[in-house]
């Protein structure tokens, strides 16, 4: 393999994990703060990407529809957090695990209901399309770099309103000690409702902006829902570093495993073998690398020490 | 005697009368839906050792129900293709016999889960439940790509494995073995709970601090809960593959392990019959609310909701009030 | 009323009731979650045929396997042992066939695959009791194999899941196409980022591509592999260009090849009807699933026209005669009971606003199965 290849294949794969982090922001956001396991998470991306491919459909806009997945998404997780999720709080993670895994066949069949079985068409901007030529020869699409672009100023984002606002030093204190910042004069319900919003929203745009370079259809959302799981429990949960940089190691081992191991395996066998071996091994690559890494750190990289 | 005793018996009485209804009314079907409640309902009362005894909330359970199926699978169809698992150093040949599977089935997944078990009782809270679905997904991949053992296809088996004395492509045959089995598992689950093992897990669950001030090590009790639910579930796993003459990679998947879950909540966690009222719930309206509309899952969805967030301790819990102990 | 009398008319009566016997047909398909759109299609077809013969003596039954191997065993068992179904057909996929096939036609039933047409049922598998109407899974793929041959390209670089399905397509085109390759690439099952093939395939100085990736593993595909500059002739089976999936992808699959063993634009006066006929009572174009089951459907009645199910001997052969108007022009049976037929090769093309295929090549002519000669019926 080529020097440029492989660099290319990781710029691939540092791409595919700041997609990963929005979803996986919203996640640590909610599980850090509320003490929430959200499985519903996979539903707003799916429920952002719906919206994104009716709104683009309908006035032909792709900023209309990134508005309108960022709304939906705020929309639908306010009201879910409203009906169910408050309910949700004082329970254990059993019982949260179940209703929302409820709410994934309530939403996942509701949309198939509203926007019936067939995959929706949804496509970037044709001033986002076509590729660009990288220092070092690499061709690389332009979409993708706009989308790490999108991902790293989310990053900055959070960054900024957990550090720099009283939204931020609140989220920051209800993650310490929820019955303080009650005790304090802080609204914790309003205060909950809002992050889950944030974090429902953080999955729409997610889902929004990776539905138009792959398919819109039910059931998107969970195989990222998972991957999202993988990510928040690798960098620690309730840490947005921890999630960034949990991203980027699942993306860049999921990239460069599904790349590097079939070659490994050539050394062995046939091509065809090889190929087939290799990816077997590949699929299984972020769960080993979880599994390690929760060995090692049974809280994470950035997870809080017990 | 207390409400619990009574439902329970309850339980068990519907058990054996509604097969038997089924029998008389010539209603082969209803038969095979009773049998598909309690294979379900005995991978439910493996895991509820580890989650309501032990509270470990294991979202990769699926593993070991596979892990049970692919025992029988590649058991069964070595032994009818009349080819031998391996030629060396010894030649271990493939079998059809039930109580043989169900052992190999019991001792790979005892050792599954004691891999595992080493493993992920090194975290707690979610970090476990992600760890356990860490190795689910695992096996799940690994399962669908290695070709050998039919990858996603699945392995057919043409015709139901053997037990001695009995003729168990009969329905109500396989029926009773599966309720037979069932009923020792709980058994030795009634005793598990009152013995001192379990009484120090229960412990351990709820405050591991004072077991440990006893010279108890909460880790090695998990492990050894672990071990038993992954054992069962595995034996589970065997049946399952059994009834549907079948084995395939989504008895691995991590949809499978919720299943499993929902049968444990809406039953009742850490209650005898809870798995058994929850998995009869569940295939009841699995088969009910299929035939309504094509949306169902919807309806199952709903369902599910309102026992969680409504109904306190599921439906054991609902009508026999809270656990009795001692 | 004497004796006599009573007991001609209970026997009148007796007789009257055995000639309304019905036939049940079970149909078991994936109506439900992310890939019920082949489901549905299926559906539909085949009620499109059932409804237009209007035979009051046929009943079908549908339920939906929601893409579970254990949940269509279970459907399987109630039809057989509940409803007492003659016929089963309608599954989408290889898997949940394999669960369910062996064990319906060891207990007697017939079954009519309406897509999922696996290698192991079509060798040493094979059953007298089972049919395959749509095609042999190996067979799309072989078309595109022989047409990367037709056209000479000697480079191309191919891609699928890793899973048997996907195994079998790879093995199908090379089969076919007899020469080097540029890569062999087995992508994750579900895998929805392909940035790093696309990488490959560019650096790897292929003149062509083959892939097999259904459903939206392979609208991700084209999408990503449309923006990113590389600009190789593509190729492959119907399944990753079927009429939902064109809509979906749009602009980026126009130009591609794929191999397919009808499009609505064959020309004969059975598919014309067809395609108008389900255009009007659907609202939308048929895609090749739903032209399996409106075949199938006709193929059954054409059979019961001639015999019942019940004589078993009677009914095999009658569908084995397949003397019915497929939408496929002509149609025939091979010793293994899959079809033998004509493969084209169609290429995406837009019609006014929608996206569709059109015939441009036959790849394969009268193609039967690679693995006939495994069939111990011959």
């Amino acid at each position: 393999m080529s020097p440029i290849l492989l660099a290319e294949q990781v710029l691939n794969g540092l791409q595919s994990g700041v997609m990963l982090f929005l979803m996986a922001a919203g996640l640590t956001l909610i599980f850090g703060v509320m003490g929430l396991i959200n499985l519903a998470h996979g539903s707003l991306y799916m429920i952002g990407a719906f919206a994104a491919a009716a709104v683009a459909g309908a006035t032909g806009s792709f900023a209309l529809a990134l508005v309108a997945a960022l709304a939906a998404a705020a929309a639908a997780g306010a009201l879910i957090e409203l009906l169910v999720i408050r309910r949700l709080y004082a329970r254990d993670h059993l019982d949260q695990v179940l209703a929302t895994f409820a709410l994934i066949l309530i939403l996942s069949e509701g949309t198939r209901w509203l926007f019936g079985s067939f995959p929706l068409y949804l496509n970037m901007p044709a001033g986002l399309s076509g590729t660009v030529t990288l220092p070092g020869g690499i061709v690389y699409p332009v979409y993708r770099l706009a989308l790490i672009a999108v991902g790293i100023a989310v990053a900055l984002g959070l960054w900024w309103l957990n550090a720099r606002t009283r939204l931020g030093i609140r989220i920051r204190a209800g993650e310490n000690d929820r019955e303080m910042i009650a005790a304090l004069g802080v609204d914790i319900s309003k205060l909950y409702t809002l992050v889950f919003a944030i974090g429902a929203a953080l999955a729409g745009l997610a889902g929004a902006l990776v539905g138009a370079i792959q398919s819109v259809q039910v059931g998107m959302g969970e195989p990222v829902l998972i991957l999202a799981f993988v990510v928040i429990v690798i960098g620690g949960i309730g840490s947005i570093k921890g999630a960034l940089i949990g991203a980027l190691l699942v993306g860049l081992t999921d990239t460069l495993g599904g790349v590097l191991l079939p070659e490994l395996f050539k050394l062995f066998t046939d091509p065809a073998t090889a190929a087939a071996t290799g990816s077997a091994f590949a699929s299984m690559a972020i769960y080993v690398l979880m599994a390690g890494v929760l060995i090692w750190r049974p809280t994470g990289l950035f997870g809080a020490r017990t | 005697m207390s409400r619990e005793r009574l439902l329970n018996g309850a339980l068990l009485l519907a058990l054996i009368l509604i097969p038997g209804w089924a029998l008389y009314a010539d209603e082969p079907f209803t038969i095979t839906l009773a049998t598909r409640a309690v294979i379900f309902a005995l991978a439910a009362v493996g895991l509820n050792i580890a989650l309501g005894l032990g509270g470990l909330v294991s979202l990769g359970h699926a593993v070991f129900f596979g892990i049970g199926g692919y025992a029988m699978g590649i058991l069964a169809s070595h032994a009818q293709s009349y080819t031998p698992l391996i030629e060396w150093p010894f030649v271990i040949e493939g079998t059809k016999s039930m109580p043989v599977i169900w052992l190999v089935a019991i001792v790979a997944s005892s050792c599954a889960a004691l891999l595992i078990g080493l493993l992920s009782l090194r975290t707690s809270g979610v970090y476990f439940i992600m760890i356990t679905l860490a190795f689910g997904q695992m096996m799940y991949f690994f399962a669908i790509s290695w070709p050998a053992y039919g990858g996603e296809d699945g392995l057919s088996i043409y015709v139901r494995n053997g037990f001695p004395g009995l003729n168990t492509l009969v329905p109500i045959q396989f029926y009773g073995l599966c309720l037979a089995l069932l009923c020792l598992v709980l058994a030795f689950n009634a005793r598990l709970m009152r013995s001192p093992f379990g009484l120090a897990l229960d412990a351990a669950r709820q405050v591991p601090e004072r077991v440990r001030a006893v010279g108890l090590d909460p880790r090695r009790l998990q492990l050894v809960a672990l071990v038993i639910s992954g054992a069962i579930t595995g034996l589970a796993g065997a049946l399952f593959a059994d009834l549907n003459r079948f084995v395939s990679p989504t008895m691995l998947s991590w949809q499978m392990s919720g299943e499993i879950m929902v049968f444990v909540i809406i039953g009742g966690v850490a209650r005898l019959f809870g798995p058994v009222a929850g998995a009869g719930i569940y295939v009841l309206l699995e088969h009910l609310l299929g035939g309504v509309s094509e949306y169902w899952q919807i309806f199952l969805g709903l369902v599910l909701l309102m026992v969680v967030l409504f109904g306190k301790g599921g439906v054991v819990g609902m009508i026999a009030g809270r656990r009795r102990d001692g | 009323m004497s004796m006599k009398t009573l007991l001609a008319a209970a026997s009148l009566v007796a007789m009257a009731a055995s000639a309304q016997a019905e036939v049940k047909i079970g149909m078991i398909t994936t109506l439900s979650g992310g890939g019920a759109s082949l489901g549905i299609d299926t559906r539909d077809g085949f009620m499109l045929a059932m409804e237009a013969a209007g035979r009051d003596d046929v009943e079908v039954i549908i339920e939906d396997d929601q893409r579970k191997p254990d949940v269509a065993v279970q459907l399987a068992d109630k039809m057989i042992q509940s409803e007492k179904v003659d016929i089963l057909t309608g599954i989408v996929w290889s898997n949940l066939a394999m669960a369910v096939v062996p064990a319906a036609t060891a207990q007697g039933k017939f079954y009519l695959s309406t897509n999922a047409a696996p290698a192991q049922l079509a060798g040493r598998g094979c059953n007298p009791n089972y049919f395959s109407v749509s095609y042999q899974n190996d067979n799309l793929h072989e078309a595109a194999g022989a047409y990367a041959k037709s056209e000479g390209y000697t480079n191309p670089f191919i891609m699928a899941p890793n899973y048997p399905a996907g195994q079998d397509s790879l093995n199908g085109f090379k089969r076919f196409y007899g020469g080097e390759l540029a890569g062999e690439v087995y992508t994750k099952l579900g895998q929805t980022d392909y940035a790093a093939e696309i990488a490959q395939i560019r650096a790897s100085g292929a003149d062509s591509i083959f892939f097999f990736l259904p459903g939206g593993m392979g609208i991700s595909f084209l999408k990503q592999y449309a923006d990113s500059g590389v600009d190789l002739p593509v190729m492959g089976p119907a399944f990753s260009f079927d009429q939902a999936i064109l809509q979906a992808v749009g602009e980026a699959a126009m130009g591609v090849k794929n191999g397919s063993n009808w499009s609505k634009d064959l020309d004969n006066a059975a598919n014309a009807a067809f395609v108008s006929g389900f255009e009007e009572k659907y609202d939308r174009l048929p895609s090749l699933y739903a032209a399996y089951g409106y075949d199938t459907a006709n193929l059954l009645l054409s059979a019961l026209d001639v015999a019942e199910p019940s004589d078993a001997e009677a009914f095999r052969a009658a569908l084995k005669a397949a003397e019915f108007d497929s939408v496929r022009g002509e149609f025939s049976f091979d010793t293994n009971q899959h079809p033998i037929q004509d493969i084209y090769i169609r290429e995406v093309i837009k019609e006014g606003e929608v996206y569709t295929n059109k015939i441009v090549a036959t790849a394969i002519e009268d193609r039967s199965s690679a693995y006939v000669d495994e069939c111990s019926m011959n």
